[in-house]
């Protein structure tokens, strides 16, 4: 027969160094917004196109993440989507006329919000509305426009060489 | 010709097995409600499976994680990479090696005991013996082990996960020289709770199974010496094989 103090004792602090170790994962290696998401302020933002941005994406200023993109819907009224971030209650200093962009992080990375300062005296706060936006960089829209470009300019070459004369083509 | 009648024996032999343990499943969970009623069974149980397990798991964990940290960084930094070291580690640990692992060296020093501990009961007649003065031994025997066993699996696994990021810490930041600031806020930004939690589940579906297999090995284990043994080492296989191919679902359904 064992001593069933040992036992007890043993067995109490076998589950006390499971539930620390427990609380030691969930708190020192996960992302920290995950325990301060209550405090902040809604802005809202509408764009034409906001390409492959994700709800949970980064608002960031100056390359500092200053918020999260908290739902992107789509408004049926004026065909934009309406863009919702949560912005941390600490920066609470941003010009309301400060402009939202949307930029892709690196070469393929994922895309976030990226605000740029105003220089307006108001501040943006809860419900507020960014008027200057960016909208995403869709591709093959560049490809359109670097092709049409690239005919523009052979076109162009083409009419300055030779002046069609009207009876010639004839 | 006669192999193939062996394989058809084999194969129904392992259908009946199945559903035996199936059985014998539903009936420990019937049975759990009663357990509680009697703490200081199950608590010894936990004891025996858990806390016995610690010095095991703990230094598993530790050299698991400084071999993690030693091989992973020799392969980042061919891609310079090194700064990633913390990620893939602690991704690695906390989805599959920590569960997988704990579940495998539970399945050996826990699991084996069980089943011989249930095994040598049932061959040393003990559990007839309950039967004949109405103790009912699924409810004082099996269950409290089986409880035991599935409340000790996640603890295990955390502490081992836990000790394993330590170990790739100790390798990496201390002695090969990767930034402790970029290790640990790399891993911050990329490891979410949810890899957590997909972790603890994965334990708790490992535990339910490791302490179901064994219990049932011992309990239906042959009344002989041999009987006992070959319980002991059917446990380690059986348990070994179905937490891989659990594994490998749990992965594709929590993907």
């Amino acid at each position: 027969m064992r001593a069933t103090r040992t036992i007890e004792m043993s067995t109490g602090l076998f589950v006390l160094l499971g539930f620390a170790a427990l609380f030691f994962l969930v708190t020192q290696i996960t992302n920290r917004e995950l325990s301060a998401d209550g405090s902040g302020y809604e802005v809202e933002a509408r764009f034409e196109n906001v390409g492959s941005l994700k709800v949970g994406a980064a608002v960031s200023m100056a390359g500092v993440t200053v918020g999260r993109v908290k739902s992107i819907k789509f408004d049926q009224s004026v065909y934009k989507a309406v863009v919702k971030m949560r912005i941390n209650s600490s920066y609470d200093k941003i010009p309301s006329d400060s402009d939202a962009s949307i930029m892709t992080s690196g070469l393929l990375g994922g895309q976030y919000v990226g605000i740029t300062a105003g220089g307006a005296e108001e501040y943006l706060k809860q419900g507020s509305q960014i008027a200057l936006v960016q909208d995403a960089l869709v591709l093959e829209n560049l490809i359109n426009q670097l092709a049409a470009s690239f005919s523009k300019k052979g076109a162009d070459d083409s009419s300055t060489a030779a002046p069609p004369k009207p009876e010639e083509k004839k | 010709m006669m192999f193939l009648r062996e394989l058809a024996q084999n194969f129904r032999e392992f259908i009946s097995a199945v559903g035996d343990s199936s059985l014998f499943l539903l009936r420990l969970l019937g049975h759990v409600p009663r357990a509680f009623m009697r703490p200081r069974l199950v608590i010894e149980q936990l004891y025996n499976t858990g806390a016995l397990s610690l010095v095991i798991i703990m230094i598993c964990g530790l050299f698991i994680g400084m071999v993690i940290g030693l091989q992973g960084y020799d392969v980042l930094q061919r891609f310079g990479a090194e700064d990633s070291l913390g990620v893939g580690a602690a991704l690695g640990l906390l989805k599959e090696l920590g569960p997988v692992v704990t579940a495998l060296l539970f399945a050996g020093r826990a699991g084996t005991s069980l089943a011989a501990e249930i095994g040598l009961m049932r061959a040393t007649d003990q559990l007839a013996a309950m039967q004949m003065m109405a103790v009912d031994p699924m409810l004082r025997v099996a269950t409290p082990r089986f409880i035991g066993g599935v409340l000790a699996m996640p603890l295990l696994t955390v502490i081992f996960i836990a000790i394993g990021l330590f170990g790739v810490q100790l390798v990496a930041v201390q002695q090969l020289g990767v930034e402790s600031a970029s290790f640990w806020s790399q891993m911050r930004s990329s490891v979410g709770l949810d890899d957590v939690m997909e972790g603890v589940i994965k334990s708790c579906v490992f535990g339910m199974a490791c302490s179901l297999i064994a219990v049932h090995e011992g309990y239906t284990a042959v009344a002989t010496a041999e009987g006992v043994g070959r319980a002991t080492t059917r446990t380690v296989v059986v348990s070994a094989v179905l937490i891989l191919i659990l594994d490998y679902m749990l992965t594709a359904l929590m993907l």
